[in-house]
């Protein structure tokens, strides 16, 4: 079976952002994302954003570069204001060009090497 | 009788009636860290089946009622709109001595309307033999919006920045209460009468009035949860949510008696003016005017005036507009 190492990106949002933070992952590149309700505690306090509604995590599997506008977005953007954590690690997908958009293509193709 | 036995009586009858108990209910058994709370999606579903049933009947009034029986009071709940925000955030800023950003944000909540008090105004002046007009959810959908954008243009204006006011106010034009308050206007206006019978049973009378005391027993849950924030908030938001409440209140009987509405009718107005927002405004705020806490306002709205407005409120404003009418 080929694998191709791809970056998944998991960002655990307050419910009011769930639009804006998806509208931002597919302009910088992700071809999808996951959504889920998510429950727990942080920094903030346990109703981190305290609106009624529950927590939301998102998930994408991108390649690198996209991976790193998605980070780099989300810390210019969300972070200040708003109940975000956001990471990245590496994953191994079987069918590795489902996840890359047209003008990263190559990248992926380059990876897989 | 003297007046103020006649208010202690209307109070009384307020007390003692399903909605009020179903709501201390829900508080005592969040105090009490009880395991209940009704499903989401049933609390969901309830304030859903509230709001549409609430527009098709207004609906159906409205097609009833001759339109220049309801341009005045229409305009007046209008100006009630733009003036409720601007009254707010004067008193948050110059007597609470708030930042900006948190006075426009409670101004949002407190400039728009809570359509829970609405529909228990309605119950309770229904139940004491004063029915308000017909088109009252006219109304309710007018002053639902105006109070919000003049409060996040207030915070545009104010705190700079890149906003996206208009994107958020696109949100609140179509949410949940506009779409089925309206949509319901709508559809009640336009049907023809004998269909409207047919399903009136279910939308009107005792199962909506049933609904009506569990969606409150919720609420009541949902306020309790925020008790705990009042230690974090303070005594000056306390006062501002009762005070608040009262002032917009009074000035809500007042002008609506002025505009025609019957003592019912304005006491209804009167309780959608002192009432605030904690459905449509929260998100709004959160999103363009992100440095406000939503603890001070969620706490205010929910956790104070809401309640005041179902145990005195409602009938303070309802003594007030038969004294004016009197």
């Amino acid at each position: 079976m080929d694998l191709h190492e791809l970056f998944l990106v998991t960002l655990v949002v307050e419910p009011v952002l769930e639009d804006h933070v998806t509208r931002d992952l597919l302009e910088l590149g992700a071809t999808g994302f996951t959504v889920m309700e998510a429950r727990g505690r942080g920094t903030r306090g346990i109703r981190t954003g305290d609106i009624p509604g529950h927590n939301v995590r998102i998930e994408t599997v991108v390649a690198k570069s996209v991976a790193e506008r998605i980070l780099t977005r989300v810390q210019e953007k969300w972070f200040e204001q708003y109940a975000v954590i956001a990471w990245a690690h590496p994953v191994k997908v079987v069918r590795g060009d489902k996840y890359v958009a047209g003008e990263t293509q190559g990248e992926a193709e380059a990876d897989e090497e | 009788m003297n007046e103020s036995g006649a208010l202690l009586d209307i109070l009384r009858a307020n007390l003692l009636s399903p909605i009020p108990l179903a709501f201390a209910l829900g508080v005592a058994a969040r105090l009490l860290k009880s395991e209940f709370s009704l499903p989401r999606d049933i609390y969901a579903g309830l304030g859903i089946y509230l709001l549409f049933a609430l527009g098709l009947k207004g609906g159906v009034e409205l097609g009833n009622a001759p339109l220049a029986a309801i341009v005045v009071p229409a305009l007046v709940t209008l100006g009630l709109g733009v003036i409720r925000p601007l009254t707010s955030y004067g008193v948050l800023r110059s007597v609470g001595r708030m930042g900006v950003a948190d006075s426009a944000g409670i101004a949002a909540h407190y400039g728009s309307v809570s359509a829970v008090t609405f529909i228990a105004a309605l119950a309770f002046t229904d139940g004491v033999g004063l029915p308000a007009e017909g088109f009252m959810p006219t109304l309710l959908a007018i002053l639902e919006v105006p109070g919000i954008a003049v409060a996040l243009m207030i915070g545009a204006v104010k705190l700079g920045g890149d906003r996206p006011t208009g994107e958020v106010l696109h949100e609140v034009l179509t949410g949940r209460t506009l779409v089925l308050l309206g949509g319901g206007l709508l559809v009640g206006a336009l049907s023809d009468p004998g269909a409207w019978e047919q399903v009136k049973p279910f939308y009107d009378g005792a199962i909506f009035k049933g609904a009506l005391v569990l969606f409150l027993l919720e609420m009541g849950v949902v306020a309790g949860e925020r008790l705990a924030d009042l230690k974090e908030t303070g005594a000056f938001l306390l006062v501002f949510g009762v005070v608040m409440a009262i002032a917009h209140g009074l000035l809500g009987a007042a002008v609506g008696t002025w505009a025609g509405l019957s003592p019912g009718g304005a006491t209804v107005l009167a309780s959608m003016a002192a009432s605030a927002s904690y459905i449509a405004a929260p998100p709004a705020v959160r999103m363009t005017i992100p440095e406000a806490n939503p603890t001070l306002s969620l706490t205010a709205a929910l956790a104070i005036t809401f309640p005041f407005n179902i145990v005195a409120g409602i009938p303070l404003y309802l003594a007030f507009a038969t004294w004016l009418a009197g």
